[in-house]
């Protein structure tokens, strides 16, 4: 018997079984949380149609941990499934020839030089019979004749072709299909000297045959000389024209490789389930500076500019919290200054307000005697006009004077509300009276319901006998003695329609006072006083007939110290009304605006919130309001 | 024509308004410090006092209280003060009404008239009250201006007992502030009303037996005042 050529090892690998799972990574069900559907506020104008990523830092951070863990776990894991496949199928495929070998070296020489198909068949039952726990089925064939022998049937014809083209070497060949993965083996039997190439072949032997063949998957034939490769010159056998052929199967091996897989996904899937924990830690170690230096940053906002954060540990975020620090530092330093500056300027103003207080009280006290004395006639003429001009610019320093005060105790936070319950038209007629203004044609007051254009002159209504001119609150007094009772809206023979508001009188005067005033000398005659109360609020407007304020005056009228026009001329005001009035009426909780009427003229809106309607409050006894 | 004792600081000041009250017929004796105006209070015995409140050593305030130790004289502050509770201290002290300065000449002589009126104005233009009343244990002599509980003289302060004889004139009925304002310190409209609140405060403290729970002067809340009603 012919030793067995030096075969060629040529690794068949079955391609298609490397565990193709990228595509179930377990991110992908981490979906963005409105990912689903269009997005619950109906007032986004276009919900959006595609999946976002995840927003949030914690998502994403897991997100990117378990990327990153799956990619490793299934790159390690492919690459030790391959290695250690390959190595389970060679060596069972070696053992498999070399047992294959032994035992047709063994036989071979009881083979007759020209065996006939009988011996053939005695031949490959004795193969069989020696499989051992190989368990395999053999066949052969002479010369390309066709097989015989129990595997007949599972020789394909590629892999005769391969052996008959190379008499030298033994092939194998792989076949999946089916539930039965076998490895089919090629043999030349060849004649002569049995050499001891079984020991060299054991490394070198293994050979793969060249398939193409659908269902059967195959290695590339690398052929490899066993001669070359283990450089050792060994005699050519002759041939016999004999080739055995062995289907064997693989179920072992199979089995082992499923482990194998199993093993992998095993292992994979915790991995990816504890790469969680870490990406949990990590997020938590960078998500909570994040989220101190959000709620810092939120608290600075809110105006705590004393806001401070300790910063642990050295990285980025320690770096960006101790900047965080440093800008907080500066800007409360800065505060600080600003505050500090302004409120020396308050301070500076309020002390000169108070300074020029006590020669002003000199002065203002003896004016009248100098206003007596000018209009006398017993002074020359010019001195009597300059006597005069001095008394009126007093008096009108004495105003302004009066309204920084009164300016520096809104700023100062000292001027308080003093509400009470007063009846609107007695409250408007007042303000009225007391500037001369109730008998002028140049203001006219509308109330809701009222009948009476000329509203402006209330005392025209007298004949009807509804309010007495005595400064009384008419509408608002119980004749009847009663306690309690019928103190408001009913009375002594006044005006049954007195609509009670709750407001500071004294404040209101002076809101309505700045703002009738400034409309007279601002706008034009006639001004409209119009007041209605709504449920909750009190609602007055002044309105002037002149040419409207221009836009870019608009936004500054309540500015202190604001001149209209740029030459900074003097008017009589002291150029703090509407700001004092604005201020007034912001303690009163209520808004004051200055508009254009669309037909010209500017009006200004007093709103002011009213408590709702209560009934009649039982007398009670202790301090006033 | 009243003599006035004005105790101001302030020499300018001082001399302003010693011109301005003596061209208004007054005559006037000044002072600069407090413990000068109680002695001259003592010497003179002024119809009148015209207090500043900022004054060197006794302050204004303590002149005040001491002032109304002893006396009932009508007295006004003079506050240069911006300071509201400077005001309502003062009110609260004693004074009778308050003026802030600068004032003019006018201002002042038409607060100390209304002070000097000895007299609570009529309501509503009625013939005004006369003769003896009785309410629970006040007895309000009117003609002789005297107050008595259970037979013991009060002794008020020109604008306690007006305000104690204009709500007295109408028991039950309720005054707001503004309107006592304009009644009985012939203040505007919207002058200060915590004149009446102090004034209120300090009458309760002469009249009630307990000022805390009211009898005679009731507080109206959010409104005014009134005079009773006494309980049976």
């Amino acid at each position: 018997m012919k030793p067995a050529p030096h075969s060629d090892g040529s690794a068949s690998r079955s391609g298609g079984s490397a565990p193709r799972s990228g595509g179930s990574a377990p991110h992908s069900g981490g979906s963005a949380p409105h990912s689903g559907g269009p997005a619950p506020r109906s007032d986004r104008p276009a919900p959006r149609r595609k999946p976002a990523p995840p927003r949030g830092l914690r998502p994403r951070l897991i997100v990117a941990f378990l990327l990153v863990a799956a990619v490793s776990a299934l790159v390690t894991a492919a690459l030790t499934f391959r290695q250690a496949r390959q190595s389970i199928l060679d060596r069972a495929q070696h053992s498999a020839v070399s047992e294959l070998r032994l035992q047709t070296t063994s036989l071979a020489p009881s083979l007759p030089a020209d065996p006939n198909d009988d011996d053939l068949r005695a031949f490959t039952r004795q193969l069989d019979r020696a499989a051992g726990s190989r368990d395999w089925h053999t066949a052969v064939s002479r010369d390309g004749k066709p097989l015989i022998g129990t595997a007949a049937d599972d020789v394909s014809g590629t892999l005769r072709d391969t052996v008959a083209a190379h008499h030298d070497a033994a092939f194998f060949e792989r076949v999946d299909h089916g539930a039965a993965p076998r490895l089919i083996i090629g043999m030349p039997v060849g004649y002569g000297s049995e050499t001891d190439q079984d020991q060299g072949q054991d490394q070198d032997q293994d050979q793969g045959q060249p398939t193409g063949k659908s269902g059967k998957s195959a290695g590339k034939s690398a052929e490899k000389s066993a001669d070359k490769s283990t450089g050792k010159p060994t005699p050519k056998p002759k041939p016999s024209g004999v080739v055995v052929y062995a289907a064997l199967p693989l179920d072992r091996e199979r089995t082992d490789i499923s482990a194998l897989i199993t093993a992998a996904w095993a292992g994979a899937i915790p991995a990816l389930a504890f790469a969680v924990v870490p990406a949990l830690f990590a997020a938590r170690r960078v998500l909570r500076p994040v989220r101190r230096l959000r709620t810092a940053a939120e608290k600075i906002t809110e105006g705590a500019l004393d806001t401070r954060l300790d910063a642990e540990g050295k990285d980025e975020l320690a770096a960006l919290t101790g900047t965080f620090n440093t800008m907080a530092g500066a800007l409360e330093r800065n505060d600080t200054k600003l505050r500090r500056m302004e409120a020396n300027a308050r301070r500076f103003a309020a002390d000169v307000t108070h300074e020029l207080r006590t020669p002003l009280a000199a002065m203002a006290a003896v004016t009248d005697a100098l206003d007596e004395d000018a209009r006398s006639g017993r002074l020359p003429a010019d001195t009597a006009e300059a006597v005069l001009l001095i008394s009126d610019e007093t008096r009108k320093l004495t105003t302004m004077v009066e309204d920084l005060m009164e300016m520096s105790r809104f700023d100062a936070g000292a001027a308080h509300l003093r509400s009470d319950d007063v009846d609107l038209r007695t409250l408007i007629r007042k303000t009225l009276q007391l500037r001369g203004w109730h008998e002028s044609p140049d203001v006219i007051t509308e109330f809701p319901g009222d009948d009476l254009p000329g509203g402006g002159r209330p005392d025209d209504g007298r004949p009807s006998g509804t309010l007495p001119d005595d400064g009384r609150l008419g509408g608002s007094l119980p004749d009847d003695g009663r306690p309690g009772s019928g103190s408001r809206g009913s009375g002594s023979g006044a005006s049954s329609s007195g609509t009670p508001v709750r407001v500071d009188a004294r404040r209101l005067d002076v809101v309505l006072a700045n703002l009738i005033g400034n409309a007279l000398r601002h706008g034009a005659a006639p001004v409209t006083v119009r007041a209605e109360t709504t449920p909750h609020s009190l609602v007055i407007t002044i309105a002037d007939s002149g040419p409207g304020i221009p836009d870019e005056v608009l936004a500054h009228v309540f500015d202190r110290f604001y001149k209209a026009d740029t030459a900074r001329t003097r008017s009589a005001g002291s150029g703090l009304g509407l700001a004092i009035a604005a201020e007034n009426v912001r303690l009163h909780h209520g808004t004051l605006t200055a508009a254009n009427l669309p037909e010209g003229g500017a009006v200004f809106t007093v709103t002011l919130p009213q408590p709702p309607p209560s009934p009649q409050p039982p007398p009670e006894e202790g301090e006033p309001s | 024509m009243s003599r006035v004792l004005l105790i101001e600081d302030d020499p300018a000041v001082r001399r302003g308004i010693v011109f301005g009250l003596n061209r208004n017929g007054h005559e006037t004796e000044a002072v600069g410090t407090g413990e000068d105006g109680l002695e001259a209070l003592e010497a003179i015995r002024p119809d009148l006092v015209l207090l500043d409140l900022m004054l060197p050593g006794m302050s204004g305030l303590e002149v005040c209280r001491r002032v109304r130790e002893t006396s009932q004289v009508p007295l006004v502050i003079l506050s240069a003060r911006g300071d509201d509770i400077d005001i309502v201290i003062g009110l609260e002290a004693g004074a009778d009404d308050y003026v802030v300065k600068p004032a003019s000449a006018a201002v002042i002589e038409a607060r100390m008239r209304a002070v000097l009126r000895r007299v609570a104005p009529a309501q509503d233009g009625a013939a005004p009250a006369t003769g003896l009343s009785r309410a629970g244990e006040l007895e309000i002599d009117r003609d002789a201006l005297i107050v008595r509980k259970r037979g013991t003289d009060v002794t008020l302060a020109p604008s306690e007992l007006k305000l104690l004889l204009f709500l007295s004139a109408a028991p039950g009925r309720t005054f707001n502030r503004q309107q006592l304002l304009e009644d009985i310190w012939e203040h505007s409209y919207y002058g200060d009303a915590r004149l009446v609140d102090a004034c209120v405060m300090r009458l309760r403290s002469k009249i009630e037996d307990d000022p805390r729970r009211p009898v005679y002067i009731q507080t109206v809340r959010g409104f005014g005042y009134r005079f009773g009603p006494l309980p049976a």
